[in-house]
């Protein structure tokens, strides 16, 4: 047995701070020439980056490759603080026994449901920002409180507590925009207030998940108090700081592409078509993150990956893969088929997709349909973006109709 | 029950390709060009099914017992 070489010493990663969506050029070079390449994120041991799609998915997908084995291990983040813990540290079958728990609260059928609702709150904040007249700011206006709407009364959090939690809620996707004692700190309160919810929900159970999870746990015994303050933190957090960044992206995307925007003002049927083409072209992560762990010896992307070494794999450049995707840099929201990664893939794709996917479609289509002559408020170059975050996104979006 | 199996269906028009099976149960889904495959439609009685059909989030994979009734996804 002959170790392969190491070619080259591991390159930093990210490889370079996030500008605005646009996806460093370095991750098309290395599909090409080298797409399993030793990496350096900025805390934690040296790893693999997978940058092909079919090695992506292999990464994510195959149970050779473990998530639970990141506890206990010095992991690659970008983070100086690790997060333990939450099925995002799991494997199945605890993972599975976990995620069933919840997984029914987020089918596309029960999400379906949901969607007259979105619509309604979305409308009602249109209606707002036409009733003040323009301009507006997207983000405080529109993006924001209408995923957290949603989430809260899915979960059953008062949406009035929002100014708190949405401020606790940033530490879940900090990397430098808090110092370390503050994400600490926010992270706890987030998890002191959801306990508080749930001994409330204990004493008066509502129609609400909270109490539905509170019943799996006392009923079946199915889940600790812990994994269940977890999850319901997380499903909070994760449930709101990913979409109220989405759809300011997915605007500001066809904002700059007015040629497709036109397409879709012309036939919103597309919508559902276009949301799928957005997933996969915006590249939301800066960088990636939540590496797996090999059980054994791989052979994966020309290279030998030791049992024990940790992977990455970069979902961005998954779907900007040229063997999967015709023209995959173009943003074709006709694209018909389209097999992103965006949510993820296998047992850690993303829960709230169903979810995700709803508000998405529904953001989209009540602002196309309410404002028709929607456009930047401010020139492109003035837009800012925020920073030190897991996420990419816009602080603000000023817009005019 | 010793001798009991159950029944897999997965429905290839609901199922969006997530993995999230085959990566669960991996002993009894597959990815078939995207879409989720039964290894073998008839199966012992096990939990990683059950839980692989109750994390779908499209409800494509229905577990039924001998005489026909649905063991997972719970409605």
């Amino acid at each position: 047995m002959t170790d392969i070489p190491q070619v080259s010493p591991a390159r930093p990663y990210p490889f370079s701070p996030p500008v605005r969506l646009d996806l460093d050029p370095t991750y098309a070079e290395l599909r090409r020439t080298q797409p399993m390449v030793r990496v350096r994120l900025p805390y934690g041991e040296e790893a693999w980056l997978a940058t092909r799609y079919a090695d992506v998915r292999t990464v994510l997908g195959d149970p050779r490759f473990s998530r639970a084995a990141s506890v206990g291990r010095d992991e690659p983040r970008m983070t100086p603080h690790r997060v333990t813990g939450g099925i995002l540290s799991m494997d199945p079958p605890e993972h599975t026994r976990i995620r069933r728990l919840v997984a029914r609260a987020f089918t596309a059928r029960r999400v379906e449901q949901l969607r007259p609702r979105t619509r309604h709150i979305a409308d009602e904040l249109i209606t707002r920002m036409i009733d003040s007249g323009p301009p507006a700011d997207l983000v405080t206006a529109f993006a924001t409180p209408l995923p957290i709407t949603v989430i809260c009364e899915l979960l059953g959090v008062p949406t009035a507590d929002h100014d708190r939690f949405h401020v606790w809620s940033e530490a879940i996707v900090s990397t430098t925009s808090l110092p370390p004692e503050r994400i600490r700190e926010y992270r706890d309160n987030l998890h002191a207030y959801i306990a508080g919810l749930v001994a409330e929900r204990r004493t008066a159970p509502r129609d609400d998940l909270i109490s539905a999870l509170i019943q799996a746990r006392d009923q079946h015994n199915q889940l600790s108090e812990t994994e269940l303050v977890q999850l319901i933190a997380g499903l909070l957090a994760a449930g709101h700081e990913t979409t109220v960044t989405q759809i300011p992206n997915f605007i500001y995307t066809l904002l700059t592409h007015p040629d497709e925007l036109a397409r879709l003002r012309a036939a919103p049927q597309l919508i559902p078509t276009a949301v799928e083409e957005l997933m996969r072209w915006v590249p939301l992560g800066v960088g990636s993150t939540f590496a797996r762990y090999a059980r054994e010896d791989v052979d994966l992307g020309g290279v030998r990956i030791r049992a024990g070494d940790a992977v990455i794999a970069s979902l961005s450049s998954a779907n900007r893969d040229e063997t999967v995707f015709d023209d995959p840099e173009r943003l074709d929201l006709t694209r018909e088929v389209n097999p992103h990664v965006g949510f993820g893939h296998g047992v850690h794709h993303c829960l709230g997709a169903p979810l995700a996917r709803m508000e998405l479609q529904v953001a989209l289509a009540a602002l196309i349909d309410r404002l028709p002559g929607l456009r930047l408020a401010v020139p492109e170059s003035e837009l800012t973006w925020k920073s030190g975050l897991l996420v990419r996104g816009l602080r603000s979006l000023p817009v005019t109709w | 029950m010793v001798s009991d199996y159950w029944y897999i269906s997965v429905d290839p028009y609901r199922c969006v390709g997530t993995g999230i099976c085959a990566s669960a149960a991996p002993q009894h889904f597959a990815l078939v060009n995207d879409v989720s495959t039964p290894l073998a439609e008839r199966v012992a009685p096990d939990q990683a099914v059950c839980d692989a059909a109750e994390c779908c989030p499209m409800e494509a994979i229905t577990v039924r017992d001998r005489d026909g009734r649905i063991i997972a996804p719970e409605p």
